[in-house]
Formats: C-alpha cells, sequence, structure tokens
C-alpha cells in the first residue's frame, strides 16, 4: 500500500467532478425540502437498529426487559457489560476479535496482490488465450461460494486443513470479482505509452509492473482490499464449518455460538446483554473504517459499474 | 457461462507492441503475462474448478451402511427433484428473490438517483448513513433484529403495544420470510446504492445536453437519461442479488435459534445443504443439492441476462 499517493486519487479517482462541472444548470441551488425530509425519515429506518444496539449495550440484562428500547434506562451498565464480554469464558471474545482481523487482513492482502497482478495482465498485455481465462474468470463471478463450502472442506479434511486458519484463508484468497475490478481499472489508469517508455529503458516486466503498475493502480487496489476484508470479515459459513476448536472462530461464528447460548439457557439470561454489547463492539472497526476510506468505495466503484 | 453484458470489461484491445517489434521481445511479454496470472489461477483452479468437480463426482455416488459407496448415476439429482424439502426451499428463495430484489433494488435505485440530484440537505451524511448496514456482518445484523422483532424487549413490540396494536408476531411461521426480507433489505440498500450511484456520478456531460435544451425535467432526466446510462451498473446489481437471495443461509441458520418453528431444517436450499451434510451425514446428497443450487442459480442469471440483452437489441431496432 506505500505506493498510494495523492496524486493517483486526484486523477483517476476524482475524474467524475470535474465533468459535473461542466453543466450549465446548477441542480444545487434548487434544494426541495419535500425531498430532504423524505431522505431523512428514509435515514431513520437504517439508522434506528444501530441505535439500538447502541442504547442496549449500555442497559443490564433487568433493564433491557423492563424500558423503552430506543432510550436509555436503568443503570448505565455499559462498563460492566464491556467487562463481562471481555471476561466471559477467559476472555475468548478478544481472541476472536483478534482472528477475525488476522483473518480477514491477510485474505484480503493476499487477494488484493493476485487479483491486481492477474487484472494488470488482463488489460496490458495481448497474449493467446487471453478471451477464454477471462470469460472463465468472468463465468466464476456467478459460482454460489456456498456451493462450493462443502466439497472445499471436505478436500481441506483430507489434506488435514480443517480446524486451521488456512481453511479460512485460501478459500478467500480468490475472488473473480477482483479481477474483473483491476482489469477496468488498469485499463484506464496506466497508459500504454508508460509502460512503453519504461520498456525502451530496459525495465524488465516485472519492475515495470512494481514501479509504474502499482502506483498507478493505489485507488483501484484499497477499493478491491476494502471489498475482499468485508467479505472475509462478515464471512459466516466458511469458518463455521471448517472450524471446531472456538479459540480459532472468528467473530461472527463466536457471537453466534454465544447467542445460541443465551437463548437454549433460560437460566443464563445474563448473556443476552453480553451478546448485545458483543454485536456492538464487533461492528465498531469497520463503522469506523467506513467513514475514513469512504472516498475510495467511490472511486473504484465507478470504474467497475461503468465501464462494463 | 457465456460473456455478461454486465460483467464484461471488454474493450477493443490494443496491441500494446509497435509492429517493429521482434517477436522474441513479444514472447517475453507473452511470458510476463502468463506468470502475472499464474498466482491467481493456481487459486482459481484448486479454490473453485477442483471442488466445483469434487461435488459433481460426489453427487453420482451413494453411500449404504452395506457396501460403502456405490455408483448412483443421477439417482441423488432424482430424489432432490423429488424432494418436497428441497423444492420447497427452492421455492422460498425463489419468492424471496421476486419479492426483496425489486423492493430492495427499487430503494436503492431511489436513493441514488435523489442523492445525484443533489436536492437534499446533507446528501452526503444520508449517503453514509444509508450505506452503513454494509459494514455490519450479516450475522450480527440478523441477531440484532432478532431481538429488534422479539416480543418481550423488541422496540416495534413495545411501540405497537403502547398504541394499543397489540404484540405483533414477526418470527411466526406466517410472517418469518417477511421478516428476513426486511433483514436483507437492511442491509443491502446502501451497497446497491453506492455502486448505482457511483455510476451515477460518472455519466458525461455530453449525455444531459440534449435534455436540458429540451428542458426535461428531474423525473424525465432520470427516467430516459440516468436510469439508461447505468443500466450495466444496475444489471450487476441484479446479478449480485440473484447470488445473494438463492444462497441464503446465515439469516435463517440464526433465526432457527429463536424462531425454531418458523424456520425449518431446509427452509433454504443453503441451509437444507449444511444440514444434511454435517448433521444427517448425508454428503453424496447435500453435494447434488449444492451442485443443483449452482445450476439453478446459474441459468436464472444467464435468464436475467439474455432477456436484458434482448430488451436492448430491442429498444436500438426501435430508436
Amino acid at each position: 500500500m506505500t505506493s498510494l499517493d495523492t496524486r493517483s486519487i486526484v486523477t483517476t479517482g476524482g475524474d467524475a467532478t470535474p465533468r459535473r462541472k461542466g453543466r450549465r444548470f446548477a441542480p444545487e441551488r434548487r434544494r426541495s425540502l419535500l425531498l430532504t425530509v423524505l431522505l431523512w425519515l428514509c435515514v431513520l429506518y437504517f439508522v434506528l437498529p444501530l441505535w439500538w444496539l447502541f442504547v442496549s449495550a449500555t442497559k443490564n440484562n433487568a433493564a433491557l426487559f423492563s424500558t423503552f428500547g430506543l432510550w436509555f434506562g436503568g443503570d448505565f451498565a455499559l462498563w460492566q457489560n464491556l467487562h463481562s464480554l471481555f471476561t466471559v469464558r477467559d476472555g475468548i471474545f478478544l481472541q476472536w476479535m483478534v482472528n477475525t482481523l488476522f483473518y480477514s487482513v491477510t485474505a484480503a492482502l493476499g487477494a488484493t496482490l493476485l487479483a491486481t497482478m492477474a487484472g494488470y495482465a488482463f488489460a496490458k498485455y495481448d497474449f493467446p488465450g487471453k478471451k477464454v481465462l477471462f470469460s472463465a474468470t468472468l463465468g466464476a463471478v456467478m459460482i454460489p461460494l456456498t456451493a462450493l463450502a462443502l466439497p472445499t472442506y471436505l478436500l481441506f479434511s483430507k489434506a488435514g486443513l480443517t480446524d486451521t486458519p488456512w481453511a479460512v484463508i485460501i478459500p478467500s484468497l480468490v475472488s473473480p470479482f477482483g479481477v474483473y475490478l483491476m482489469r477496468v481499472y488498469a485499463a484506464d489508469a496506466i497508459d500504454d505509452s508508460l509502460l512503453e517508455a519504461a520498456r525502451v529503458d530496459g525495465a524488465g516486466e516485472f519492475r515495470i509492473f512494481r514501479q509504474v503498475g502499482l502506483r498507478l493502480l493505489g485507488p483501484g487496489l484499497v477499493t478491491v482490499f476494502l471489498f475482499s476484508l468485508v467479505a472475509t470479515w462478515n464471512n459466516y459459513f466458511l469458518p463455521l464449518i471448517m472450524l471446531n476448536s472456538s479459540d480459532l472462530y472468528p467473530i461472527t461464528v463466536g457471537l453466534a455460538q454465544l447467542q445460541s447460548a443465551a437463548s437454549a439457557g433460560g437460566g443464563s439470561q445474563a448473556l443476552f446483554s453480553t451478546v448485545i454489547t458483543g454485536s456492538f463492539v464487533s461492528i465498531l472497526p469497520l463503522v469506523i473504517a467506513f467513514l475514513f476510506l469512504q472516498r475510495y468505495w467511490q472511486s473504484g466503484l465507478a470504474s467497475g459499474g461503468v465501464k462494463g | 457461462m457465456t460473456q455478461s453484458p454486465a460483467l464484461s470489461g471488454e474493450r477493443a484491445d490494443f496491441p500494446v507492441l509497435p509492429r517493429r517489434r521482434t517477436s522474441s521481445a513479444k514472447r517475453k511479454q507473452h511470458r510476463a503475462a502468463y506468470l502475472f496470472l499464474l498466482p491467481f489461477f493456481v487459486v482459481f483452479v484448486t479454490m473453485l474448478v477442483v471442488p466445483l468437480v469434487y461435488a459433481g463426482y460426489l453427487s453420482l455416488f451413494e453411500s449404504k451402511l452395506i457396501g460403502g459407496e456405490t455408483f448412483a448415476g443421477f439417482a441423488n439429482y432424482a430424489r432432490a427433484l423429488t424432494d418436497p424439502a428441497f423444492l420447497g426451499g427452492l421455492g422460498r428463495v425463489g419468492l424471496f428473490f421476486v419479492v426483496q430484489v425489486p423492493i430492495m433494488l427499487g430503494l436503492a435505485l431511489f436513493f441514488a438517483l435523489a442523492l445525484d440530484s443533489a436536492r437534499a440537505r446533507g446528501s452526503k451524511a444520508i449517503r453514509l448513513f444509508i450505506y452503513m448496514p454494509y459494514a455490519v456482518p450479516a450475522v450480527v445484523a440478523t441477531l440484532m433484529w432478532g431481538y429488534l422483532y422479539g416480543p418481550d424487549f423488541g422496540p416495534i413490540a413495545q411501540i405497537a403495544r403502547a398504541v394499543g396494536f397489540g404484540t405483533p408476531d414477526f418470527l411466526s411461521p406466517g410472517s418469518i420470510l417477511g421478516s428476513m426480507m426486511n433483514i436483507v433489505t437492511w442491509e443491502f440498500v446502501g451497497y446497491n446504492m453506492i455502486i448505482m450511484y457511483a455510476a451515477l456520478r460518472s455519466i458525461p456531460a455530453e449525455l444531459y445536453e440534449a435534455a436540458e435544451i429540451d428542458g426535461a425535467g428531474q423525473f424525465r432526466l432520470a427516467w430516459s437519461v440516468k436510469i439508461p446510462a447505468i443500466r450495466p451498473a444496475i444489471m450487476l446489481t441484479v446479478i449480485f442479488s440473484i447470488i445473494g437471495s438463492f444462497q441464503l443461509f446465515a439469516e435463517p441458520s440464526l433465526l432457527n435459534a429463536i424462531a425454531p418453528n418458523a424456520i425449518t431444517n431446509s427452509f433454504t436450499p443453503n441451509y437444507y445443504g449444511y444440514n444434511l451434510a454435517f448433521i444427517n451425514q448425508e454428503l453424496n446428497y447435500a453435494a447434488a443439492i449444492a451442485f443443483l443450487l449452482g445450476i439453478v442459480i446459474a441459468v436464472v442469471s444467464y435468464v436475467v441476462q439474455l432477456s436484458e440483452e434482448r430488451r436492448e437489441r430491442r429498444e436500438m431496432r426501435l430508436s
């Protein structure tokens, strides 16, 4: 990610803005009150559940049942909840968070690297078999990954890889959509004349990729990285079938387990507030990452969605 | 699978080489290209092609208590096609697709167009808030909505009781599919909106000029310029939604804990396959189910794309 410089973001990511300004009627001046009110009412639908989650994370179990869900009530129990969350079963929650972070960052880095190299090759080289290979990649976008989970599990268990981190990471390395995005992005962002100039200077193909290609692909890299990160972070099915030991679980499988323990055990109702607090804590990293990395999603997606 | 209009990034392939270059330089470049592709295709083959072939292979066998694994031909498929549990699940996700996907994509398109028109105050914040649920894993979203739907401390039930409607039952067998549609809609409207919005932002200004001269209003502008221009992006969201809804798993498997009467072990084909493989130990049959589900998804995606292509051609002929 060191190749990420602001210049490339401006030139390739922000190219929609200047074109917009060329339009003569300025819609900015004509605000619609009706539309504003309507949209903000819709926002409530998307935000209120998360607000409820936050409010509920501050309540103890008794207050959960006795007070109104969308407002604070009872004692402010956020700190106790956090304390019991991070101490339940010897602090396994923190282990789950670390696992999720490790699986998703490793898988996303790997997937981004593979997708970038492949997308770059598809965009910038002409070689026999290009059409066939690219069609195969596109076709694979449509293969339902969960249909593959069962045979993958059986193959992994034959290789003795189930119940290891690799069982979650390796299948997540394939990102056909990432290859597609990178191809479209590289075709736009990298000028062929730059590559030619580097070749005339006697640079090898790999040096050109590293020093010219990667540098210009910055925003595209971040987009593919974030997509793979979210996909692995949110994955439930794959780790559920691959992993047995609870200290290898990612947060999704861990929370689901806590939840079923909470709803099964009538006596262990104190677990409800733990599950709710755990859910709240588990979404914070990605929500914060979304807030800060917003513009990358768009710049990368703009090229992916439009040029199809 | 042939090339889809939504996904093909095919553009004219300009040869990168000037004609003067010798063929040895060309070969060097071919080699470099293959080396760049190699790591991806190694993982591609081992993680996609091999499991797919293996699933197909497994599905042709059956394992018996006596005699072990024997070749069964298409017996598993014949069984699946007459299995009310599988067909019921397939019908449910089919219904889910037909009802939920248009609602979700319609909302996403409406929000994208509304934000693109820049007529609302706080567009940036609105966009971010609508997008935020995508950062929430399906597991957490389902847990959360499970509580929200809950008859005891769910706020929806609290409000309904306060205004005298009694306690609504979101988790009964009759309403659970709708409740699930709502969860998925909540999660993915923002994601689809961003794809459409990004496409809208990169419509070239020239496209607007004609409409501008006509003095077209916002609605006509949206209908006759914007929506046609972002059709590939919309197709992309449709394809992703087909895949997503036909392989629903996290939602039914988690709602099962709080609504065991409403969610059977075959509620969706994917959940059924999981239960067959890991609870009933019927691996071969589960492989056939997984394979059939894949075929159904591929066929539905293909038909949707084909009809879109036809439509485009027809419109081109008309204009």
